[in-house]
């Protein structure tokens, strides 16, 4: 059997952090007490009518914007039908055929269309109700319905659940710089959900897909989808068919649920909505959005690997975290001659080793070493005048004490030797009178022996030699 | 018709899906007419008026208060509105 | 004290401002006429004055008013005729109301309608039909019966209602007096409870067509609460225009069917005449798609009315039943005992034009004829000013006569919902009297007139020099059979 490969497409939706809610000027805060934030129309009362959030149409243009999306010229609103406790009107208002924005791209994945729409209420199951006929019942809070959102479609361009979990994360990332919202799926201002389907290796075609809900953090989508390509392949394996249905992750047993009720599939009857006129995004809106834009994280993985030569997972890292790229541009900004290519492997490396081995919560906006420290140490080992060993060793005092590179490297002595003194070509000539054994082998051919020898020098100089120097000068006796 | 009932969520008894599919498909043949006019290329109005963009800047007025809110609710519990639960999924 | 009542709003108004006439005064006898009612029209007073939303007055000059119990009124009593609403008292005001009682105008009551607007005779109310004060074994007209029947008998000086497929214009016309359904966008639809959102409108019912324009002045704007409100630029002034000289009238020809009462043609042929008498020019026009308008209508107004009327589920307010079960058996024991017969029927009827398969067919070519319609009247006035039909095909009806067939009872709507479809104002004034076709006293007949988009000014000149011209003066009987 061939190998399947799973097609995967991700819905997510973001809330706005607008003040008020979409349709009525209610306040958005959460965790209130219920139904503090309420009206006659986010009640859906007879006779009420929606007015749309300036500031959500913006929004969504920025996000359009950052997303590479075509904007449409001209987009409606829809009425999304159905019944539901959380629905108040029993229709959402939501954007059917004519979205606000169309086909764009983030990364390595193109986006089929993103949305607004209205967010429902909440409904908190309660038991019974203690009556002869009670049954279970739900109470209701409308304090979130009518939350602004923006949903987001992809096109089923990702092949892999961590990698579908990762570009998640850059989505996350670019929409949280905009500004536009908190994106936090512990808070629910997140909420992301997968539509999974496994065909052949090469084949063209797109197989029945499921849809995977209730993964409210990245781990937890990860193993979701996981759990779900899993599922697929064994059914397919054993000869089966993949139903479509939606389907609950539970992180803590592992287990996929269907959701698929008894009853038909909902029928939207979608028509649009009268109460709304069109949107026409005007030519200064648009500009608006497009200036709006900072400097988003593709743009700037894409800088940091192009302009300034660094490698893909040191930018895609700082591309993600936004302080952190903020500490690496300052400490290049002082460092004169050490290049941002190692500037970067500083900080993935070695500082981030450090500050967890100190167990420090580190915050890049105020940051346990300074970029001027960094960055002096940076330019002592480039130059040569401490070894990266003693550099690593700096930096260990720098994070847990602080204070000058340079005043540190005279304290604890860990000046790297002159090159060109003798002491240290009598101490590579001693140490290779002291293993004869491990000349004799470089001599026969194995290069490895040679770290015997260079341990040796390493200890006698208390790490303060050039491992490069001392290769060369063992290379040059042999 | 019953799934259109449901849809609707209308409970309808016997006697009433039999009088209204009756008067339901004299309506339909009467509107049905106008599924043989030809109207290609003919734009379907989905607004009347003529505007755009008519929207609400993004400035909080008062909520209700929740006494309110709750006012007219038919079973109003703990600061919220009780529904019984759906059937079990 | 009668002679108070025989004000129209407008003399009211005036003596009010030229301090003739005590505004309290004036109310109060109001409010006792209207307790005299008894053709069911009111199904709340405010008997003291009292009860009313408490809005700040900014003038007291203005005609107490009657409201039809579709639009929202804080904390008194709104049903939209139905018993799913029994007992609802919202929480806000309705802008068309708050308008009205800003400017002066105290609320007398809450008129009767058919349930939800759905109807043409107001028998589809939960709380009884309204009578017609010309015959009480007929019908006023619907879905606005109970706002025709208060201002025709002697119960308020003026009120409003509204218009989705007629439902001011045909009652005003059974019931004898003027009628107007502005441009769509005209007036505010916050608050205004809502049946078909792209075809409702509020407009006044008067005895004059002066007091119409009054009214309209009043309650005409954009609503930053509504986003489909525009209003009338330029507002609207008294009517004054002496005669019809140089205006340009197209009948069309598609809506001269045979399905008019002889007494309804004799009386609108009459008109045209009155109309030639004084100046005014008598054409033929053509709006072919306009013999579609029911049809059209009766896929568009359910529809949305299918999707308007979801909220009533027994979650929030109103009425529940069945909450001893589950959730779907609350929302379809709620919906099957709070809702009549002709909304369960438009409801089931709007569901199935939208639902999946069916969307294009019904919904989707019912807003093509639409556009069609807006199309030919915008052909149809290039060439004149306004164009002029019998309101409806008959005068009044009895109690009972076509509630067995509901599509015999859509057709009463034959001749307003094309200018509903389209947008436009029209209005009913009253042009004559004509016997019914079964043999009887006389009955009122209306004259419809439209005109363009917001020519709501134009309109109501046009209206006012013609009914001067004709001089209709009948009053009801007031007798019962």
């Amino acid at each position: 059997m061939a190998d399947l490969e799973a097609v995967i497409g991700l819905e997510i939706h973001v809330q706005l952090a607008t003040k008020t809610k979409m349709f009525c000027g209610c306040e958005l805060s959460f965790g209130d007490e219920p139904n503090v934030h309420t009206c006659p129309i986010c009640l859906a009362h007879p006779g009420v009518l929606p007015v749309p959030n300036e500031k959500a149409i913006r929004y969504a243009l920025q996000i359009g914007a950052a997303l590479n999306c075509e904007i449409a010229p001209r987009s409606i609103f829809h009425r999304k039908n159905y019944f539901y406790p959380d629905s108040p009107k029993a229709y959402q208002i939501s954007q059917y055929d004519i979205p606000i924005c169309g086909a764009g791209r983030l990364g390595e994945v193109r986006i089929h269309r993103a949305h607004l729409e209205e967010d429902a209420a909440k409904t908190i199951h309660v038991g019974s109700s203690g009556r002869i006929h009670g049954s279970a019942a739900s109470l209701v809070d409308f304090n979130r319905g009518g939350t602004p959102l923006v949903e987001i479609v992809t096109e089923p361009d990702l092949r892999d659940p961590a990698e579908a979990a990762e570009w998640a994360r850059l989505l996350r990332e670019t929409v949280r710089q905009l500004g536009v919202s908190d994106v936090s799926m512990e808070e629910g201002s997140l909420r992301v959900d997968a539509n999974i389907s496994v065909r052949p290796v090469g084949s063209e075609e797109l197989g029945t897909k499921t849809e995977l809900k209730n993964m409210n953090s990245f781990r937890f989508l990860q193993r979701g989808m996981e759990a779900e390509y899993a599922r697929q392949c064994a059914l397919v394996e054993a000869g089966g068919a993949v139903e479509q249905e939606t389907l609950h992750f539970d992180p803590a047993s592992g287990s996929l649920t269907s959701l698929r009720s008894k009853e038909e599939a909902h029928d939207y009857r979608y028509f649009p909505e009268p109460d709304l006129v069109p949107i026409v995004p005007t030519e200064a809106m648009l500009r608006e959005a497009r200036e709006a834009l900072p400097e988003l994280p593709v743009a700037r993985i894409e800088r940091y690997e192009k302009e300034l030569g660094l490698e893909s997972d040191p930018a895609r890292l700082f591309g993600r975290e936004p302080e952190m790229a903020a500490y690496f541009e300052a400490t290049c900004a002082e460092a004169g001659e050490a290049e941002p290519r190692t500037i970067a492997n500083w900080i993935t490396g070695d500082l981030t080793a450090e500050l967890r081995k100190g167990d420090v919560d580190e915050d890049f906006t105020d940051p346990t070493v300074p970029p001027a420290s960094l960055a002096r140490l940076a330019e002592l080992v480039a130059a040569k005048k401490i070894s990266h060993g003693s550099g690593r060793k700096v930096l260990a005092i720098l994070v847990a004490e602080g204070g000058d590179p340079e005043a540190i490297v005279e304290r604890e002595g860990l000046a790297q030797m002159e090159s060109d003194s003798g002491e240290l070509e009598s101490i590579v000539e001693k140490a290779m009178a002291d293993n004869p054994d491990a000349v004799e082998k470089i001599r026969e051919g194995n290069g490895k022996a040679i770290g015997a020898i260079v341990g040796a020098v390493m200890r006698e100089t208390k790490g303060r030699a050039d491992g490069g120097e001392v290769n060369r000068l063992i290379q040059e006796k042999l | 018709m019953l799934h259109v009932a449901r849809l609707s969520r209308l409970r309808l008894s016997e006697a009433e899906v039999e009088t209204m599919v009756g008067e339901l498909s004299g309506i339909l043949e009467h509107v049905d007419r106008i599924g043989n006019l030809d109207l290609e290329g003919v734009e379907p109005t989905s607004h009347v008026v003529a505007l755009e963009n008519v929207l609400r800047a993004d400035e909080p007025w008062q909520s209700l208060p929740r006494d309110v809110a709750l006012a007219s609710a038919p079973e109003p519990q703990d600061g919220a509105f009780r529904v019984p639960s759906p059937q079990a999924e | 004290m009668t002679d108070l009542l025989a004000l129209t709003a407008l003399e009211a108004h005036e003596a009010m401002v030229a301090g003739d006439l005590d505004a309290a005064e004036y109310t109060a006898a109001w409010r006792q006429a209207a307790a005299g009612d008894e053709l069911n029209a009111y199904l709340w007073r405010d008997e003291s004055g009292a009860e009313a939303p408490a809005i700040a007055v900014e003038r007291d000059c203005i005609a107490p008013i009657a409201v039809k119990d579709i639009f929202t009124t804080e904390g008194v009593p709104t049903t939209a005729g139905s018993r799913i609403l029994e007992g609802y008292r919202p929480p806000y005001t309705a802008t068309a109301v708050r308008k009205l009682i800003e400017a002066g105008a105290p609320v007398l009551g809450k008129t009767n309608m058919d349930e939800f607007a759905m109807g043409s005779s107001n028998e589809n109310s939960a709380y009884g039909p309204v009578l017609n004060p010309w015959d009480h074994e007929r019908v006023p007209g619907g879905s606005s019966g109970g706002s025709a029947a208060v201002v025709a008998g002697g119960l308020a000086p003026w009120s409003i209602g509204t218009d989705t497929g007629g439902s001011i214009r045909q009652p005003a016309a059974f019931c004898g007096i003027v009628g107007l359904k502005p441009t769509y966008g005209a007036i505010s639809r916050y608050g205004m409870i809502a049946f078909a959102s792209s075809l409702d409108q509020c407009g006044p019912l008067t005895r004059t067509v002066s007091d119409a324009a009054l009214l309209l002045g009043i309650l005409q704007g954009r609503d930053p609460l509504d986003s489909t409100s525009v209003g009338i630029e330029g507002g609207i002034a008294l009517p004054g225009r002496e005669d019809l000289s140089g205006l340009r009238f197209g009948v069309p020809s598609e809506l001269a069917g045979d399905d008019l009462d002889a007494g309804v043609r004799e009386v609108f042929e009459q008109t045209l005449k009155q109309i030639e008498a004084l100046g005014g020019e008598v054409s033929e026009v053509s709006l072919p798609s306009s013999e579609h308008g029911i049809s059209a209508y009766y896929v568009i107004a359910p529809a949305e009315a299918s999707s308007n009327l979801a909220r009533y589920d027994g979650v929030r307010y109103g009425m529940r039943a069945g909450g001893d079960g589950d959730l779907i058996e609350m929302y379809e024991t709620t919906r099957s005992e709070g809702f009549g017969p002709e909304v369960k029927r438009r409801i089931m009827l709007g569901t199935y034009a939208l639902s999946s398969g069916y969307y294009d067919a019904y919904y989707g070519q019912a807003q093509k004829v639409r556009t069609r319609i807006a199309q030919d009247f915008d052909g149809a006035f290039a060439e004149v000013d306004y164009v002029v039909t019998p309101t409806a095909p008959s005068v009044s009806f009895k109690l009972g006569e076509k509630s067995d067939d509901p599509l015999a009872m859509y057709l009463n709507d034959f001749f307003t919902v094309p200018m509903s479809l389209a947008g436009i104002p029209a209005i009913s004034i009253p042009a004559g009297l004509a016997e019914p076709e079964g043999g009887g006293p006389k009955l009122p007949v209306g004259f419809q007139i439209a005109a363009p988009a917001f020519a709501e000014q134009r309109l109501l000149d046009a209206a006012y020099a013609l009914e001067q011209g004709i001089g209709f003066d009948a009053r009801p009987g007031g007798a019962d059979g």
